[in-house]
């Protein structure tokens, strides 16, 4: 008897969850509202049925966020009887903790870092749970299941402990958390067939809708508030889609009719680009990922 | 569509990188603005070709020296298969990381260089590959473009690596592949260039050799190693349990006896559940939780075997091949952490009984200490009776880890006798 290679990246990541859960005191899913992430919170579902999640989903907040990403959130949290968290970047802004950036390509994204490790450090979250993907990003791909952070968040990516087999090491002195992955073996395909198989429901910004929208450094973001546009930059109507949901200011859209899953699916077996490919964080510079992980980004 | 995991290992030259970027490239799972991405950080270290190492090595450090340190994971899919490429360093001083990468995969990738055949790290590679009870090594002999496609020196280091896998007792099932990685030869495509091979090309041999055979084997006995207890203590389910776990190996049925590792009490699987979803059966290497007829006391690190069949051993003094993983050297008589995928005990390394020396393939006895990288054979006693097959049985019970009970590092991979 075989397993189909979803099945089997299903039963890894059910896996992984629930060696979190049996491994740590306080562990957390870190839910940005994107696809990764619900996933992982379906995934948490499905592992600990008939029994509630065992840990709280934590969103840490820009303050730019797509007003649909945070009616999904809602819903889910309600719908799954979970506890929510939030962690406010304009908070660590007004109490001084981070400084906003300034011009044009102003964004909150790296800001996330300092509330993110707070935030940690304040419920003494001992395990975060992400929807990182090993197939997204050169960095992400050196990635343990279990990552260890030091006392400062911080990741070492040269001289990580070894994993082997699927025996997962969750030990760490006080101060220091992990970092725990469960779809890291999943590729964009992989999570939007899984989508599609098991009708997980997403956020309305995934499919084709009208947005006012402005093209910077040949990516299309939303003309949100948020955005400072440029004096040469001109706002137009566009028919697009989120491939990937972040920030507002780092989320760039792709110009698409696709409606439903089929057709996302279709999209994405033609597309020629990642899907970060879109997203201005990771164009700052050639390790631009590994930089903000070492902080203890996501 | 079945998944299929392999790793590959290699030093800078050998083609090894060459290799994967055509493997990625030919079923077009390089994008664009990788590629793009690549060849400017190429043209900006004053690379005069595209340097397709720099897909796989993304960490700053990597790039800056031109090695491989970590494992890379690296995906892609045909239409027949979906396939996970553990990258691997093949550098002496990173093993350990290739231990990782290779613990669980189903097949090595292993290049030799047509000009240079068998060398010191070929062996290296192989020996713990085998080790690591990887089933299927595929020998690719590289650029044979650059020994005018000659079947003779492909023959001839056929031979050469034959000998030298009798000598190391290599035991997994092993294939060669003449290729040049440069040109396409015999990856994807069958060469013109060497008629006289008929074997599989690279990408056939990927695409159908049999995966894992032991999971989901219904002669192999069922071992579910107990992870988590799902108790809701809610009102719709006020006396629910189920022990939660991922099969290591076997098919389990509703209706079949048990017995628990290692209180050795039985009973009988009243449900398998996945979800929401009840199952009549269920087989490796699926996450399920069951739910048992009687009420025994079962937690974290208890294994559940079917009644049928073979058991595992119950020893406090277990005998392992092992490599040690950190620069703190390994002492007898220190007390480590043992941890297996779901369970922990207290164990102290009693007798070193050799040192692999993985050149001369000689077993130093004598040796009071391990060294990071070395491969040896240990004797260790438990703080308590362990369940355990052989590693050679199972790959999931058969195999532990030490950790140091100050830094809490893994300083040590296990493989049951």
């Amino acid at each position: 008897m075989k397993l189909t290679h979803l099945k089997e990246l299903e039963s890894e990541s059910i896996y992984v969850l629930r060696e979190v859960a049996a491994q740590f005191e306080r562990p957390v899913i870190l839910f940005s509202g994107g696809k990764d992430s619900i996933v992982v919170t379906y995934l948490a579902y499905k592992a600990f049925y008939p029994a509630k999640i065992p840990f709280p989903l934590l969103h840490i907040d820009t303050g730019h966020n797509f007003q649909e990403t945070m009616e999904y959130r809602d819903s889910l949290v309600q719908k799954l009887g979970a506890r929510l968290v939030v962690g406010s970047v304009q908070e660590s802004i007004d109490t001084g903790r981070v400084k906003e950036e300034k011009g044009y390509n102003a964004s909150r994204n790296r800001l996330q870092t300092t509330t993110l490790l707070d935030t940690i450090e304040k419920y003494k979250f001992d395990a975060c749970i992400g929807g990182a993907r090993r197939d997204e990003e050169k960095a992400r791909a050196k990635e343990r299941f279990f990552s260890h952070r030091d006392e400062f968040g911080q990741w070492n990516p040269k001289n990580q402990r070894p994993e082997l087999w699927n025996n997962f090491n969750g030990k760490k002195n006080i101060g220091e958390h992990f970092r725990v992955f469960p779809i890291s073996n999943w590729t964009e395909m992989d999570v939007w067939q899984y989508i599609y198989a098991e009708h997980i429901p997403l956020p309305s910004l995934y499919f084709t809708h009208s947005r006012r929208c402005v093209l910077r450094d040949g990516v299309w973001l939303a003309a949100e508030p948020c955005i400072n546009l440029r004096p040469d930059e001109v706002v137009v109507e566009q028919r697009v889609r989120c491939r990937t949901i972040g920030d507002i200011t780092c989320t760039g859209l792709t110009v698409s009719e696709a409606n439903s899953l089929e057709d996302i699916i279709a999209e994405i077996a033609a597309t020629r680009v990642t899907e970060r490919g879109g997203r201005a964080d990771d164009k700052r510079s050639e390790t631009a990922m590994e930089d903000r992980k070492k902080e203890g980004y996501f | 569509m079945e998944l299929l995991r392999f790793t590959t290992a290699g030093s800078v030259d050998d083609g090894k990188s060459t290799l994967i970027g055509r493997l990625l490239y030919d079923s077009k799972s390089i994008f664009e603005d990788q590629l793009e991405a690549v060849k400017q950080a190429s043209v900006s270290r004053g690379n005069e070709e595209v340097n397709l190492a720099l897909l796989t090595d993304g960490l700053r450090a990597e790039r800056e020296q031109g090695i491989t340190i970590d494992v890379a994971y690296r995906y892609f899919a045909t239409p027949k298969r979906k396939f996970i490429i553990a990258d691997t360093p093949g550098h002496v001083q990173y093993t350990r990381n290739m231990v990782t990468g290779a613990s669980t995969a189903d097949l090595a990738l292993i290049i030799v260089d047509a000009r240079n055949g068998v060398v010191e790290q070929t062996v290296r590679h192989s020996c713990i590959a085998s080790l690591l009870g990887i089933p299927y090594i595929a020998v690719c002999i590289n650029k044979m473009d650059l020994v005018e496609f000659d079947m003779a020196r492909f023959e001839e280091i056929k031979r050469q690596y034959l000998a030298m896998a009798e000598n190391m007792e290599i035991r997994s099932q092993l294939f060669f592949i003449p290729i040049s990685a440069k040109n396409g030869d015999n990856v994807v495509q069958q060469s013109s260039n060497m008629p006289w091979y008929e074997g599989h090309t690279l990408m056939h041999l990927l695409e159908t050799v049999p995966i894992d055979h032991k999971c989901g084997d219904i002669n192999e006995p069922v071992r579910l190693p107990v992870q988590y207890v799902i108790r809701p203590i809610s009102d719709r389910f006020p006396d629910y349990r189920a022990y939660a776990g991922r099969l290591a190996s076997g098919v389990l049925r509703v209706g079949d006896q048990v017995v628990v590792y290692p209180s050795g009490m039985s009973s009988t699987v009243k449900a398998i559940m996945q979800a929401e979803q009840s199952l009549e059966v269920a087989y490796a290497p699926q996450s399920v939780s069951v739910l048992l007829s009687d009420d025994i006391d079962i937690s974290r690190g208890d294994i559940i075997v079917s009644a049928q069949g073979p058991r595992p051993c119950v020893e406090q003094t277990i005998s392992m091949t092992c490599c040690w993983l950190n620069p703190e050297p390994m002492q007898l008589g220190k007390r480590y952490i043992l941890k297996t995928a779901t369970d922990e005990r207290i164990a102290i390394v009693k007798n070193i009984d050799y040192r692999l020396d993985i050149n001369s393939m000689q077993k130093e006895a004598g040796v009071t200490e391990l060294a990071m990288n070395d491969i040896a054979h240990v004797t260790l006693r438990i703080s308590s009776p362990l369940p355990f097959d052989s590693y050679r049985q199972n790959r999931t019970t058969g195999s532990l880890i030490l950790i140091d009970p100050a830094s809490f590092e893994t300083i040590c991979a296990g493989m049951v006798d």
